[in-house]
């Protein structure tokens, strides 16, 4: 896992559930097909309401409209990211359209299970809420040696939890790499 | 010993002695139940992951059944029915319950109920969140994803946090006019959609030993809707007799001990709880059906793991006796026992079907259908500017279709009551 992350931020609200990130309307795809699951990354984030997609201002697509990549790759939630389904769909389709991270005030327990045993994306934790202070769009560096995070544009530095007991499963990069690491499995 | 029910069972599962919160164990699996959903992914990460010489752990311990997108003419959820068909004729799985044949079940939390799969004391996994549900029959059950649940099936083991636990008591009678949905909409009200991310919800009290198995199902369901982990009810005669004719084998009844620790304590009195409604967009958007009555309304939807259960379909058929709906109404239900009791059970005399049909509803097959919106044509989904009141268990932006609808959550009295005046409507005014 690289130790240094950049990208652009997207900003969400609080709640944001299975819904928002992937519509269950699209969970048909296949997940395997190098072609076909390109479509998750395009749907991705498509179920956010209008003006809450891109705070503060609202109303920013996270993909620009035949795109299956986004040119934000950094997401910063509120309180509760990922709550509602099982569906492994959504940490899947956010690590199909570019995102790397997210940062989150907390997360639903099985979206971070998710995002953690896939090796999807990195699910991390502010130690405190961010999506007051950070804007869509603003240039972020995450450093994974020291738990920071830093506003690019006016090098505000934040700090970040570690992921403490799940570290050895991101480390490895998901629970089947984890588990033969360690002996589990063959 | 000062343990909870939880803590016992998540013990016995990891050969331990015993475990506390906070502690992360490695689990041996009782159950892991699949659905056409997460069941595709779930076996190629399986595949991918062991290879050639992939092999489940224990057929007998799998039970996939197809219910979300069934009665579609989406070719990718077709596909998705047939790659579990192909999977279940491969490996010969004896507990696959196929589409179009005798055997096709519905929505598998209600099917894991009735083919006796919920067994008292083991641990179940299911790729969906509602995998909870199980937890009425006093055993724990949980939701996981495919990856998982791919690890589960090549291995039998998962790891596991210990949870906290938050005991709910609910004193007193139940009334005719509440429901448990009301209670369960109560405490997620109180604690919020994240007030219990990674606990447990154990019910306990009065109210919760008077409800038959059906109604605590409700209870158990949507302990997600808090965020938990799984949701739990200690077994008693009530269970027992449920489970008699659908087990053969023994169990093991674990209950908390007196002085078992719990991260909060929640008192309910059934008297101060009244009929209740979660508004759009949130599970936890808690209020009084009477604060909100006089909504206008497009749908009304009766189904799903959460609202369409024979007990749920009793209790409309109460209200709807001899009434005609004023809004398009919806019933669905969860499984095909339960389509088959509409014919048998009555009320008044008058069968469950000929109520529904005679009220003017619209009555659809088995199967998870509008509760999560799906492909654009299932039946009862929500279009751009509908306001729904519904059975069903979330109400998130676009859960039911669009994302331009609003989506009240209620009791199967209150969507009943709600349907024949075509705007929310108190379930007392009908009782």
């Amino acid at each position: 896992m690289d130790k240094i992350i950049e990208g652009k931020a997207y900003v969400l609200g609080n709640n944001v559930d299975t819904d928002q990130i992937i519509p269950a309307e699209h969970l048909v795809y296949s997940l395997d097909d190098v072609e076909e699951s390109k479509i998750y990354g395009h749907y991705a984030l498509s179920g956010v309401p209008v003006k809450e997609a891109g705070l503060p201002e609202g109303n920013i697509p996270f993909i620009e409209q035949i795109n299956n990549t986004s040119e934000f790759n950094i997401i910063i939630g509120g309180s509760n990211f990922g709550c509602g389904s099982s569906r492994e769909h959504a940490p899947f389709a956010l690590q199909k359209a570019g995102v790397k991270a997210i940062i989150a005030e907390s997360y639903a327990r099985i979206f971070y299970r998710n995002a953690v045993d896939g090796g999807f994306v990195l699910p991390l934790e502010a130690d405190e809420k961010l999506i007051n202070k950070i804007s869509t769009g603003t240039e972020l560096q995450i450093d994974l040696e020291n738990y920071t995070l830093t506003d690019l544009s006016n090098k505000s530095t934040f700090k970040l939890l570690s992921p403490g007991d799940v570290l050895p499963i991101i480390n490895a990069g998901g629970l089947f790499k984890f588990a033969r690491a360690s002996g589990l499995i063959a | 010993m000062n343990k909870t029910i939880t803590e016992k069972i998540l013990a016995k599962a990891a050969g331990k002695e015993s475990v506390t919160p906070g502690e992360n164990i490695w689990l041996n699996v009782d159950l892991l139940m699949t659905h056409d959903v997460c069941g595709p992914p779930t076996i190629q990460i399986w595949k991918n992951e062991f290879g050639e010489n992939a092999t489940i752990w224990d057929k007998d311990k799998l039970a996939v059944f197809p219910d979300h997108y069934i009665f579609t003419e989406n070719k990718q959820a077709n596909r998705n029915v047939d790659i579990l068909r192909d999977f279940a004729k491969e490996y010969n799985l004896p507990h696959y319950y196929d589409v179009g044949s005798e055997r096709y079940k519905g929505v598998c939390h209600i099917a894991l109920a009735e083919e006796g799969f919920n067994i008292p004391g083991t641990v179940l996994f299911g790729t969906d969140s509602h995998t909870c549900t199980s937890g009425a029959f006093g055993l724990f059950s949980t939701g996981v994803g495919n990856t998982d649940a791919a690890f589960i099936l090549g291995t039998g083991k998962i790891w596991e946090k210990v949870p906290q636990s938050i005991k709910l008591t609910f004193n007193g009678k139940m009334p005719e006019y509440l429901m448990a949905k009301d209670l369960i909409l109560k405490v997620i009200g109180d604690l919020g959609t994240d007030g219990g991310t990674y606990k447990s919800l154990e019910f306990d009290g009065e109210a919760i030993f008077s409800l038959e198995m059906h109604e605590r199902m409700t209870l158990t369901n949507m302990a997600i809707e808090v965020g938990a982990m799984n949701g739990i009810i200690a077994v008693d005669e009530i269970t027992e007799a449920y489970l008699k004719p659908r087990i053969s084998k023994t169990f093991e009844s674990f209950q908390s001990d007196p002085n078992a620790e719990y991260s909060n304590k929640y008192e309910y009195s059934i008297k101060d709880i009244e009929p209740l409604v979660a508004k759009p967009h949130s599970p936890d958007n808690i209020n009084t059906v009477h604060n909100v009555q006089g909504t206008q309304l497009t749908k009304c939807y009766i189904g799903s793991c959460t609202g369409g259960k024979i007990s749920d379909f009793q209790a409309v058929a109460k209200i709807l006796l001899g009434q005609q709906v004023k809004t398009p109404t919806f019933i669905v239900p969860a499984t095909t026992q339960i389509a088959k009791q509409f014919e048998t059970e009555t009320y008044k005399g008058i069968t469950l079907f000929d109520i529904f049909k005679h009220s003017g509803c619209a009555i659809g097959p088995a199967s998870c259908a509008a509760c999560l919106g799906g492909p654009s044509d299932t039946i009862g989904r929500a279009s751009d500017g509908e306001v729904v009141i519904s059975t069903t268990n979330r109400n998130y932006p676009g859960r039911m279709g669009s994302k331009k609808s609003e989506v009240y959550l209620a009791s199967p009295l209150t969507v009943a009551a709600s349907a024949i005046n075509g705007k929310i409507t108190d379930p007392r005014e009908y009782l």
